[in-house]
């Protein structure tokens, strides 16, 4: 008796449908919140597609006034002249100098210290160092910029007995130091997430810490490491304010690292203020943001690549 | 009678089949016992008859899964409503990172009770239903996680009884706990019996003959053999079946 | 010695070599801008307002221009992100659909800031009419940290075990129930440092903002999100690079009192993620 009316107060409490049909009222709300987290899921995609989309649209509307030939092949930028010239080839060359400047510099110490880190130092360095590099890549370009300004380019400047520091030189070190952060962290994660397994192994085998490392663990990386550099890369050609700061920004194709080198980037953030919008001028920085853009993403989709190779392979 | 019936369940895991043609009667207020070697398709088909197996990518059902003849399997089927008269225990004690008392109100509380008379009656209930409330009334609002494995274990007991669910599924319940905590949960789940249809999957034999009533001998993802726990340990009909109830399996 | 640990040794001191050449130029970056810097740091250079051609007074409209945007930055990201993050790792399904929305994460990720400039003065400023303004650079800004905000959210969404899932589905919670209920407030601490290095990185950038907020000189604190304004990463550019005779001492502190702003978000970001792995693994 007593149990069949603890049951009816029971009853009370829980109902459960019998019928295990959906409820249409209750599951509506359910269903429009999930559909709203799907858009919210998809805003990449669709921000990606309108940065395409809006470059697009300004940007060729340059080639209403000038032939893509001279943009692309003309070696002379000169927006402002009374007959100007939309030549992109000086900031191309300008941007890939510095880039290769700064990949030159940061390639063998990046990937060193990466090794240095995941494979040499003990535990409570490890944790202070991974901060160290997480800050550097947290400094603001414009305050490293200006460091720049103020003492790298008077190094520079006496260091080559130069008549100016603002040189391509001076923005491929202030960059290699912006790409440091991308190729450690990611060369870094690579080694890391090699199975125990290949150390074990190879000393078993005899063979000392660092024959492991060259001989096993860094081929066995590579993949990971080669997407780390890609994606340095396109970090250092990304890279604008510092490189406006410090390189001279002269439009003209550099031929060596001690003279003054503009980038597409410096061009597009210097020059966005001069225009009026809808001119040609304007309508050219976004043609040169359209170049910009492609380059970053075909890097982008090739350390995409190379790092879903490597975790195919990891399995 | 019959809780769940089941006819013909193939389930498979992109290619790989794990169920292969399973029929199968769970009756009311009894305990079915599952047992066969590791691998067998035993949690799988467990999961199967709460739809958690619907969480994981790739998978595919056919075949009748019923639930007092209603296919649990059709399109229009609310699975939450199937998990609330269907519970869940799993094999590793998976307490909330909150106190004892919000792990066992959580379910009611998705159910939309919310005064605190209703919920602190609930919770009392279902501790001492999980025969833990003389352990724990005094610290109700301490975390979950300082509970014992055994304790936690009969915590998760408790927060699936909270739901009044009419069948219990149980998925290898002891296996994480020492022979102590083992004895209590058994002798929990033959007293919880009397209420609920319980679904065990064991891989101890002897938990099988000391608590279930009807016992299902799973391998490679059929069902070999599934009678009453009495013929199934003495009787057994089937060649595989004896070997391994006998221990002389592979 | 054997040859081999000779070696080793050679290469060892290599890699160390290597790690200082990342570590000091890092400590003695910081380091010059705090010497140089702390001198200038006053509570009038951080209150009052500049003067004389910038050569002269405060910081404050610029702080206060960088506060408002980093605000509004953060607002606007955040629930975009723990979405975009939740759908990620609790709805979708292996497919094409994923596999498109993780290119454009990555992508995003790797598009040149001074692109996101182009793009917000393109849509914002002149498609959207909204103006050279806080909104302008606030919305620019969004899209930028998006990546950062659903990268970290979902690693936070990814560490919470699939048990507590699971154990909260089969007591018949519906899934946006166990995601309220369960998923956000454990993965609360990682998403909220993914928030944190948002805004960090949000504060420090100049290209974006020199084509959709700034204000080259502009001695008054913005009235409401539709104003132009003047800040902090903008005005280290101008002060260093436009302004003739700019004494230095401004320069090093403006430069210090950005670096430090960034250091608090990237220290509160840091403390969080360590008290929190610690609690994880207790």
């Amino acid at each position: 008796m007593a149990n069949a009316q603890e049951m009816l107060v029971t009853q009370d409490k829980f109902t459960h449908r019998k019928n295990l049909k959906k409820d249409i009222k209750h599951s509506l709300g359910e269903y429009i919140i999930e559909k709203i987290i799907f858009c919210l899921g998809i805003t990449s995609v669709i921000i990606f597609s309108l940065i395409f989309l809006f470059l697009l649209r300004t940007g060729l509307t340059l080639f209403r006034d000038v032939s893509l030939k001279e943009f692309l092949f003309s070696k002379n930028w000169f927006p402002i002249s009374v007959n100007p010239q939309y030549g992109i080839l000086p900031l191309v060359a300008g941007s890939l100098l510095i880039t290769a400047g700064a990949i030159l510099i940061s390639v063998p110490i990046g990937v060193g210290c990466a090794i240095y880190i995941s494979e040499v130092a003990p535990p409570k360095t490890k944790m202070v160092l991974k901060v160290i590099i997480e800050f550097l890549s947290a400094i603001p370009s414009v305050v490293l910029g200006f460091l720049g300004i103020v003492v790298l380019a008077n190094w520079v400047r006496i260091s080559f007995s130069l008549s100016s520091g603002f040189t391509a030189l001076t923005g491929s070190i202030l960059v290699s130091l912006m790409a440091l952060p991308t190729i450690i962290t990611i060369s870094d994660d690579a080694i890391n997430a090699l199975p125990k397994e290949y150390r074990e192994a190879s000393l078993a085998l005899g063979a000392t810490k660092w024959e492991t490392i060259i001989n096993v663990l860094v081929p066995a990386a590579s993949s990971g490491i080669i997407a780390a550099i890609m994606l340095g890369i396109g970090r250092a050609i990304g890279e604008t304010m510092t490189v406006m700061m410090v390189t001279g920004n002269a439009a003209k194709i550099p031929d060596t690292f001690l003279t003054s080198a503009r980038t597409m980037t410096a061009t597009i953030a210097a020059e966005m203020g001069d225009t009026v919008r809808n001119g040609t001028h304007y309508h050219a920085l976004f043609a040169v943001g359209i170049v910009l853009l492609m380059m970053t993403t075909c890097i982008n989709l090739i350390a995409d690549f190379v790092l879903n190779r490597a975790r195919k392979e990891g399995r | 009678m019959s809780k769940i019936s089941v006819k013909d369940l193939n389930l498979f895991y992109g290619d790989f089949q794990a169920l292969k043609n399973i029929t199968l009667n769970i009756e009311e207020k009894k305990v079915t016992a599952l047992i066969g070697p590791s691998g067998c398709g035993k949690s799988t088909f467990l999961r199967s008859l709460n739809r958690m197996n619907d969480l994981i990518d790739g998978v595919k059902i056919k075949g009748d899964l019923k639930l007092e003849e209603q296919d649990i399997y059709q399109k229009d089927v609310d699975v939450v409503a199937l998990r609330r008269r269907v519970g869940m225990v799993f094999q590793k004690p998976n307490p909330f990172p909150k106190s004892i008392y919000e792990n066992v109100a959580y379910g009611p509380r998705r159910y939309g009770i919310k005064t605190r008379k209703q919920l602190d009656e609930i919770v009392e209930k279902s501790l001492k239903k999980a025969a833990l409330w003389e352990e724990v009334k005094d610290r109700l609002s301490k975390s979950a996680l300082g509970l014992s494995g055994g304790q936690q274990q009969r915590l998760c007991i408790a927060r699936a009884l909270a739901m009044e669910p009419e069948v219990l599924l149980m998925d290898e319940p002891t296996s994480a706990l020492d022979p102590i905590a083992t004895a209590k949960i058994e002798e929990l789940i033959v007293e919880l019996k009397k209420e609920y249809t319980i679904v065990i999957v064991t891989h101890s034999m002897q938990q099988a003959a000391r608590i279930s009533d009807e016992t299902a001998f799973f391998l490679m993802g059929e069902v070999v053999e599934v009678d009453t726990t009495q013929k199934i340990f003495t009787k057994p009909r089937d060649k595989r079946t004896e070997d391994y109830v006998t221990g002389r399996f592979g | 010695m054997t040859k081999k640990q000779i070696q080793e040794k050679i290469a060892f001191t290599v890699l160390t070599m290597t790690m200082f050449m990342v570590v000091i130029p890092t400590l003695l970056i910081i380091g010059y801008i705090i010497y140089k810097g702390i001198g200038t740091i006053s509570w009038e250079f951080i209150t009052a307002m500049p003067r004389k051609g910038m050569r002269e007074g405060g910081i404050l409209p610029a702080i206060v221009g960088t506060i408002y945007l980093v605000m509004g930055t953060i607002i606007l990201a955040l629930p975009l992100g723990v979405g975009s993050a939740i759908y990620l790792t609790e709805y979708a399904k292996q497919g094409k659909v994923t596999r498109l929305i993780r290119l454009a994460i990555m992508n995003l990720a790797g598009v040149p800031s001074v692109v996101y400039g182009l793009f917000g003065l393109g849509l914002f400023v002149y498609f959207l009419n909204i103006g050279t303004s806080i909104l302008a650079g606030a919305l620019t800004l969004a899209c930028l940290i998006l990546p950062v905000v659903i990268t970290a959210s979902e690693e936070a969404l990814k560490s919470v075990p699939q048990s507590y899932r699971e154990a909260s589905l089969a007591l018949g919670a519906t899934k946006l129930q166990t995601i309220q209920k369960v998923v956000l407030p454990f993965a609360m601490p990682g998403i909220l440092t993914g928030a944190i290095l948002g805004i960090g990185r949000a504060a420090g950038e100049t290209a974006p903002i020199l084509l959709t907020v700034a204000a080259f000189f502009l001695p008054r604190l913005p009235k409401s999100i539709f104003d132009q304004a003047m800040a902090l990463p903008y005005h280290l550019y101008i002060i260093s690079t436009q302004v003739p005779n700019m004494p230095q001492g401004i320069q090093y502190g403006t430069a210090l009192t950005l670096l430090g702003l960034v250091s608090i978000f990237f220290m509160l970001a840091t403390v969080i993620r360590i008290k929190f792995k610690m609690a994880n693994r207790a």
